[in-house]
Order: structure tokens, then sequence, then C-alpha cells
């Protein structure tokens, strides 16, 4: 026997005893390797999460020093007919930016043609909002928006309609708001859609159009329901994200804004309360209110989508 | 070009989709390099005076460069950590054994369900007690850990095959060295596409600058652009010259990262 050949022997011999040996060990390896990730995402994630609940319950001087004072900040919080209103305006956000949805779809469709040319191109050009800055964003469509000298207006003239400061009206406020929110995630969703796309197996198709369905038939026998948990995880990521609406809020409804106050978001509002008015215990509550509602949401969600998207 | 003829509807609409997403950059382009009285014209000047005195002004009115610096330092630092701390951990998920591991893993996951504001009051005085406020620190650091990050490098090293670390093994290398040197090669396309998902992230994040960071020299350009807007309300070719800078450079980066990206994404839709 060689040698090599021995040494093979041997470790062959040794390898029930190694093993165990070594998984013995692991959990100590175990142990240090995750070891810096959960200290940081309990100090920074997890104990916050408990110490936001305590502060919902306390009042906090200028000085930073919190009391305790049981229920109130969420009293405050169903009386103050501000929180009404961001919730308002969030739900209707979180429930428009669905609307992008079928956009997408057609987008990823279109892009998943046979044959097609140019996809590359196509594709970077559609993600090009949801890779820029969201301060970027909000200048661009700042300007776009403006009554006076604003592109969107400009455009809006040359069919005859005189346009609104879309951003500075309360009555138009949240929907211009919408209308960049579902630009900016239209390219996102697409990237998804493809990817559901792709997994559906064409011999499907090729059943179908033998049997004589046609395009439309197709698409909406085949690609929808076998696209729908793809449709099921957009609408939960659109929801959750429209829950989460602040940075477009912040920057395009500045102070001064006679849009501001009406257009709030839950998100948007609790940032103010908390780190422009120092009010933290009643933003804490406020944060914590907002958790049980995604937690409902997201079940309702979970609850409905067994109707109606099928897992292949 | 035998499908050329037959396709050309779909070229339509898709081109028709392409020109209304890419409409808003064009005027962007176009305003940052009109003057003042250019941009506020009607109907629009459509070839403009290249007034690139309006990008020369964000530089000099503003510390752009240095909260360029800012960001790139902020970027890094988190995605460089991310990439670490996670992979560290997921692999301990994925493949060694020790008590508890389950529970500590759906613990963590839990942070991904919690909506950030629930975070944000008790981040903000740890740094404050730090005396971090206004430092890159500060920025940083609780962006340095990502339970997504973990459970995304986690399902990444369940797809890859055992036999290789066993080998390893084998040999008496200890799971740290396996990890390092074994592991870490063959998860490359994980951590490229975790990668660029977080600086993606990490670039355009605007709230948590906006706590910790009020000071312009210290701020990255998120909350930058933020200030500029509020010092040059009206003054728009220079707040797109500012705003065409700020987000240049990680367009650009899409552009060469393009693939790694969208597997990123796709992965985010498939789970």
């Amino acid at each position: 026997m060689s040698t090599a050949g021995r040494a093979v022997a041997v470790k062959a011999a040794a390898r029930p005893a190694t093993r165990r040996r070594l998984r013995d060990r692991d959990w100590v390896w175990g142990y240090a390797m995750i070891a810096p990730l959960v200290l940081g995402l309990g100090v920074f994630y997890l104990w916050p999460v408990v110490q936001s609940v305590y502060y919902s319950f306390t009042e906090w001087t200028l000085f930073g020093d919190a009391t305790w004072v049981g229920l109130r900040n969420y009293e405050q919080l169903f009386t103050d007919p501000a929180n009404g209103r961001a919730l308002r305006n969030t739900f209707v956000y979180g429930g428009l930016s669905l609307l992008g949805i079928p956009l997408s779809i057609a987008v990823a469709a279109l892009l998943g043609t046979r044959g097609l040319r140019l996809v590359s191109l196509y594709r970077t050009l559609y993600f090009l909002p949801v890779v820029t800055m969201p301060a970027a964003v909000a200048m661009i469509w700042t300007w776009l928006y403006n009554g006076d000298y604003g592109l969107v207006n400009y455009l809006l003239s040359l069919v005859g309609i005189h346009g609104t400061s879309w951003i500075a009206e309360p009555s138009t406020a949240l929907y211009a708001l919408v209308a960049v929110g579902i630009w900016t995630q239209i390219g996102y969703n697409a990237v998804i859609f493809m990817a559901g796309l792709q997994s559906i197996p064409s011999h499907l198709y090729e059943a179908a159009s033998i049997d004589g369905a046609g395009r439309a038939r197709q698409f909406f026998r085949i690609t929808l329901p076998l696209l729908s948990p793809s449709i099921f995880f957009v609408s939960v990521l659109s929801v959750i994200n429209g829950l989460q609406m602040f940075d477009l809020v912040y920057l395009m409804l500045r102070r001064g804004n006679p849009a501001r106050e009406e257009t709030q978001t839950v998100v948007s509002l609790f940032f103010s309360r908390a780190f422009e008015e120092g009010a933290k215990g009643y933003a804490a509550a406020m944060a914590v209110v907002l958790m049980l509602i995604t937690l409902v949401l997201t079940v309702i969600q979970f609850r409905v989508q067994k109707r109606w998207v099928h897992y292949a | 070009m035998r499908n050329g003829g037959r396709l050309w509807p779909v070229h339509l609409v898709l081109a028709i989709g392409a020109a209304a997403m890419v409409m808003p950059f064009f005027w962007q382009v176009l305003t940052s390099l009109k003057t003042f009285t250019e941009a506020t014209r009607t109907p629009p000047v459509w070839i403009p005076s290249f007034e690139w005195g309006n990008f020369a002004k964000v530089l000099d009115e503003t510390p752009f460069l240095q909260q360029l610096g800012n960001t790139v330092v902020m970027t890094t630092g988190r995605t460089l950590a991310q990439l670490l701390f996670c992979s560290l951990a997921a692999y301990a998920f994925a493949r060694l054994r020790f008590p508890g591991r389950d529970v500590i893993f759906v613990a963590l996951l839990s942070v991904l369900m919690v909506p950030g504001q629930l975070f944000l009051i008790p981040q903000y005085q740890i740094v404050q007690s730090l005396g971090w406020l206004n430092t890159l620190p500060g920025l940083i650091a609780p962006g340095m850990f990502s339970a997504f990050g973990t459970f995304m490098m986690r399902q990444f090293f369940m797809t890859l095959p055992a036999e290789v670390e066993e080998a390893a093994r084998l040999d008496g290398a200890n799971p740290l060295r396996i990890f390092w040197s074994v592991m870490l090669p063959l998860a490359r396309p994980g951590l490229l596409a975790l990668g660029v998902l977080t600086v993606l992230w990490s670039w355009n994040d605007l709230m948590w600058p906006l706590i910790v960071n009020t000071d312009p020299e210290s701020m990255p350009l998120s909350a930058g652009l933020s200030a500029l807007q509020g010092e040059h309300m009206t003054d728009y070719p220079v707040l797109m010259a500012g705003s065409l800078m700020a987000s240049a450079p990680i367009i650009v980066l899409f552009i060469i990262m393009q693939k790694q990206l969208i597997q990123g994404i796709a992965f985010t839709g498939s789970k």
C-alpha cells in the first residue's frame, strides 16, 4: 500500500470518531461566530423594541428623564385628529401604491417576449428610478410639479388642461406623491415579476396553443395564476412600504407648504414628534401602534392569500 | 432581424413606458444646465446655455465633497461590516450545530417584522450617550448589522454542497478556517448580491442621517441635499445640479453591477 493510500485508509478509519469530536466542539465555534451579529442586533434592534414599548408608557422632560404616565400617551393618540388624518393618508398611500402592480406585470411580461432585443437597455431605463436617491427623486418631482414653471403643467397645457400647484394643494398633494412612489417602484417590482415569469414552464404555453388558446387567454389562465405568489409578495411589500412612507413626504412637503399638515403620514408624523418636538414617549406609542397595524395587515394578507394564490 | 417586424408593437409600448420613466431625469439634466431665467420660461427652453456655474455653485456653497466623503465612508463601513458579520453568523446558522441555534435564528429574524420606528429612539440614545452624534461612527453603527443579510447569506450557504467542507474538516481545519478559506470564496455571488443591495440602501438612506448628524459638515449627501433644498428653495438649476451630482455615482455603479443587483432583488422575491 502506498503512503497516500495508507493515509486515506487511516483517515477513513478515524472518520467517525474525528467527526464526532469536531461536532462536539462545534458549539463553541458556533457561538463565537454568531456573537458579533447577535450582540449588534441585540443592542441596536432587539433591546430597543423592548425599550420603545416601555417608553410608550412614559413622558419625557426636556432633560431626558422619563416618568411613568400609564396609558396617557395612548389616550392622546386616539384624541389627536392629526393621527387619524395621518393614518388615513398612510392607508390611501399603501392602497393606491398597489396600482403600480398591473403596470409592473405588463412591463415584465413585455420584456419577457421571446426574441425581443434591447431587453437589458429597457430594464436599465425602467430601473433608474429605483436606484436614484430618494432625496434627488423628491427634488426632481418637486420641480416637475411646480405650479408655474413645472414640466407637468406645461405638458398638460398642450392638451388644454390648466394644472395646479400639485404638491402645495391639500386636495392633490397625496395623489401627487402616490404617483411618484409608483414611478420609483415599477422597475423593482418588474424585476421580481420577471423572475416569477421565468419560472413558469414553457410546455404549459405550448400545450395551450395546441389546444387553440390565444395569447390573452394564455395570459389570464396560465400566467396570472402561476404568477400569483410573486403578486402576493409584491403586494405585501407595497403595503409595508406604503406604511413606511417618509422620504418623499419629508422632502416634498417642506415647512410652509400649505398641504403639509393635511398630507402627513404616520412615519413623517412620528419623525417630527420624536426628533423635532422631543415628545419621545408619545412617538414611541405611535410606533407601537404602527407595529400592531402592520402585524394585523400582514396577517390579513396571509389569510386572504389562500383564496387567490396558487403555489405550483 | 426576422422578429423585428413582428415585435414592433411591443417595442412601441416599452419605448413609451421607458420615455415616461426617463423623462424626469432628462428634465433634471436639462434644468441643471440652464440659467435661472431659462428655467422659469414658458414655453420651456429646450436648448440650454450650458450654465456649468450651477455645479460650481453646489461645490462652493455647500460642503459637497465633504458630504460625498461621508457618504462613501458610511456606505463602505456599513457594507463591509454587514458582509463580514452576516456571512460569519450565516455560516454558523447554516452548517454548525449548537444548542439554541434555531431559536436564536428565529429571534433575530423577528427584527424583520418590526417597523423601523421602534428602533430609532433607543438607537439615537445609544449614539448620543457614546458621544457619537455628528460623527461617522454614529452614522455607521446601527447599519452594520442586518437580519435580512444574515437570512440571505444563510439561504445561500445552504445551497452549497457539503462535500467540499467535509474534506477540509478531515484535514483538521476548524470551522472559522473553513468559513474563511473554503466557504467565503464559494459564496462570492451571494456576497456580491448582498453587497450591492447594502450599498444602494446605505447610499440613499435619509432618516437615520437626519436624526444623528445635523451638522452640514458631518452629513452624508442624502441629508445634505435636504439641507440644500432648504436653502435654495426656488433656485431649481442649482438644486438639479446638486441632485444629479449626489445620485450619479450610485447610478453608474448600478449600470456596472446590474446583474448582481437584479439577482439580489430576485432573491428577495423568491423567499
